[in-house]
């Protein structure tokens, strides 16, 4: 990269210009790779945690880890994945690419986005150091309802309260800055209508994030001060209400189900018209669609609180309303097959990992159809039903979205093509292996295996035999995606600016891999066709 | 550009504060489901705490339930505490007396406060208490022992398909309750 050398001041030691790039940046491209970075590396931390729980769930009986450890792996696991990896995986792809997509020279608030980054580091330095502390780390699952966060957690939980305070408003402040850029910076004649369907989905899940990462601060502030300022937010002795934590806490915790999956909607809806050499199907009822999956997304947070003793009226309530999100989403299922339809399809890395976002994501969907109706829940709720499902949308769903869009955009990144064999080797040992793990635990579920809990009785051991492989494999699989990345990285067959056969989109317009600065110069938009420069 | 400028200044100050009123929404959850809850009746809470009124004619059904108590002692609170009946079968709208139990453990006065609750919760509205130790704190010196009232009775008006109520009671310390001067607690 011999645009760095710009940036270097000269006659400093190379280490103090490295850290200084780093740690000043205040280009897109710089800190999406910091986030995206920071995202794989709490990846394989919070998926060597997973191991730790299937090694323990391998054979019934308690072998490696004691319940409380075994609790706060299953914690800091959940915690790690939801705000460590998938949401600073997002958000360094939007990053790297919003402005791209727009046409835009940089995010509109570039100090702000480099302050957003590095509050991370300290964030998850916070949450990940309780581990070694006295008493243990936050074992209260990732949910962290009272009173068990509250009366019964362990010191160490003010550790996790500050640092989920820190991701707040790391994620606020990064989501008003991708508001800011969308509104202000497009291109002359991108209109909204004619966005790309990634910067649409962000812009609803920034919406979301400035609306709902407050809340979460309120309610991990009304712990705090419950734990040590005598409050009883959620304490039925100063006449407070522990049910109260839960509604707060989901108020915040559904939409934030969404945020985790929007953008993946998005990814799929750029890669699946490329690989199938046909526009998008439905463009308008995409955009429609992710706004009526947005709304909807604030009245059903009843349906994770079925078992609480609701008023009746409440439960159905939610209860279709929560199945009335099935229609929009439904509609998004159904443009990405319409759009198959009849294409020109090949199958790369990225579409094969798109193909297995759809199918599988749909599962995961229909897993939460069951899950929404109240009749059946009082049976699902608590059980490892409830793991396969939400597994199924955050794993082949979300993982695989961020997956694919790094196939997909890594030759733009790095300027070379990834290896196309491993690629494939990649996405078809992870579909084995993630229906191989997730799979089994609906039928453990169903047959009442409770979730969190350390041991499990004997008629449960095959299938959880067969989980703990899988998982085994699955993890193993994203070594090789770790190998690929950085062969990647390294070098490799040089790629075109284009680099798909049909891909659209001001990205593909500059040359790859992309300099440091693009679009200094408005480009034209409408692109015009010769603009792609095949070569 | 400065219209830009000017248009970026506008949406980050809206968004900064959609997001300061959203942390101020989380607050204002609290009491909107104080309000909600004593609405619709939820969580077993009987939001009027006074003694209801000793009804003027009193109307008694065939309907007989059954009433379940409770008893549980919270973090810290050294009592033995426990009803003195299990359960009762009471028909709708006779008045009962029953009592609960309380011996304190400790080497030192103590003073409590019993926090009710009633299941199922939509019930709650229906059991009224002419009498009960959970209206005032409880002090008990070492050792002592006593056995604490509760009147009450449950209104014909309950829904058809309540056959059975829960009544428990969780037993608190109250921390910083003045000891009052052995005079008053010998009476």
């Amino acid at each position: 990269m011999a645009v760095t050398a710009d940036h270097a001041i000269p006659n400093r030691s190379p280490l103090i210009a490295f850290l200084s790039r780093w740690l000043l940046t205040t280009n897109h491209k710089e800190i999406g790779t910091l986030y995206l970075c920071l995202s794989f590396t709490l990846f394989f931390i919070a998926g060597a945690m997973a191991m730790v729980i299937r090694l323990e769930l391998f054979q019934p009986g308690i072998q490696f880890a004691e319940p409380l450890f075994y609790n706060q792996m299953v914690t800091m696991h959940g915690l790690l994945m939801v705000f460590g990896v998938v949401m600073p995986g997002f958000v360094g792809l939007a990053n790297w690419l919003i402005p791209m997509m727009i046409g835009a020279p940089d995010m509109a608030l570039p100090r702000l986005n480099n302050f957003s980054f590095w509050i991370l580091p300290f964030a998850f330095t916070l949450l990940i150091s309780s581990l070694f502390m006295e008493g243990g780390a936050p074992n209260f699952g990732w949910t962290f309802y009272a009173p068990l966060s509250t009366t019964y957690g362990p010191p160490s939980t003010d550790f996790f309260i500050i640092g989920v305070h820190l991701m707040g408003i790391s994620s606020v402040l990064g989501a008003i800055n991708i508001i800011v850029t969308i509104f202000n910076l497009r291109v002359e004649g991108m209109t909204l209508m004619k966005m790309p369907l990634f910067v649409w989905t962000w812009l609803i899940t920034a919406f979301l994030l400035v609306m709902v990462m407050p809340v979460l601060a309120g309610a991990v502030t009304m712990m705090l001060t419950d734990r040590h300022f005598d409050t009883s937010f959620f304490s039925a002795v100063g006449g407070g209400d522990p049910v109260l934590f839960q509604h707060v806490f989901w108020f915040f915790g559904h939409p934030e189900v969404y945020i985790l999956i929007l953008p993946g909607f998005g990814i799929a809806s750029q890669i699946i018209p490329t690989f199938a050499r046909k526009r998008l199907f439905g463009y308008h009822s995409m955009v429609y669609a992710t706004i009526s999956i947005a709304v909807l997304s604030f009245v059903v947070w009843g349906h994770h609180m079925f078992t609480t003793g609701m008023p009746l009226a409440a439960e159905l309530f939610v209860m279709y309303a929560t199945m009335m999100i099935a229609v929009p989403t439904g509609v998004k299922v159904f443009n990405w097959v319409a759009t198959m339809w009849r294409g020109s399809m090949t199958f790369e890395t990225p579409m094969l990992f798109a193909i297995g976002f759809v199918i599988l994501f749909t599962i995961g969907g229909f897993s939460g159809l069951m899950l929404a109706l109240v009749p059946v829940d009082f049976q699902y709720h608590d059980t490892f039903f409830v793991v396969a499902h939400f597994h199924y949308v955050l794993y082949p769903g979300a993982i695989f979205g961020i997956m694919s869009a790094v196939y997909y955009w890594l030759p733009k990144w790095t300027g070379n093509m990834y290896d196309e064999r491993l690629g494939k080797l990649h996405f078809w040992t992870a579909i084995i292996a993630v229906n191989m793990t997730f799979f089994p635990m609906h039928f453990l579920g169903l047959a009442g295996m409770p979730r969190r809990i350390v041991d499990y009785s004997l008629q449960f051991a095959d299938f959880n035999m067969v989980t703990s492989i899988g998982a085994g494999m699955l993890g193993l699989t994203q070594l090789l995606f770790l190998y690929i990345v950085v062969k990647c990285i390294r070098g490799g067959e040089k790629a075109t600016s284009r680099v798909w056969d049909s891909a659209e989109g001001l990205e593909w317009t500059i040359p790859s891999p992309a300099p440091l600065h693009t679009f200094s110069t408005p480009p034209q938009f409408p692109i015009p066709e010769k603009v792609y420069q095949h070569d | 550009m400065t219209e830009r400028r000017n248009n970026q200044r506008k949406h980050i100050v809206l968004l900064s504060a959609l997001a300061v009123g959203m942390v101020g929404f989380s607050f204002a959850m609290v009491p909107l489901y104080a309000i909600f809850c004593e609405v619709v009746g939820l969580n077993g809470k009987k939001y009027e705490q006074e003694i209801s009124a000793e009804p003027a004619v009193l109307q008694v059904s065939e309907r007989e339930v059954t009433i379940q108590f409770l008893a549980q002692v919270g973090r810290g609170m050294p009592w033995e505490f426990r009803p003195t009946e299990p359960k009762l079968k009471v028909r709708l709208g006779e008045i009962h007396l029953t009592s609960y139990y309380a011996r304190n453990r400790a080497d030192q006065t103590v003073t409590g406060q019993a926090v009710p609750s009633v299941s199922p919760a939509y019930a709650a509205n229906f059991l009224h208490k002419l009498e009960c130790f959970c209206f005032t704190q409880q002090q008990l010196a070492a050792g002592e022992d006593q056995q604490m009232a509760l009147r009450f009775y449950i209104d014909v008006e309950l829904p058809e398909d309540i056959s059975m109520l829960t009544l428990s009671y969780s037993l608190f310390p109250v921390p910083d309750a003045e000891v009052a001067s052995p005079t008053l607690a010998s009476n």
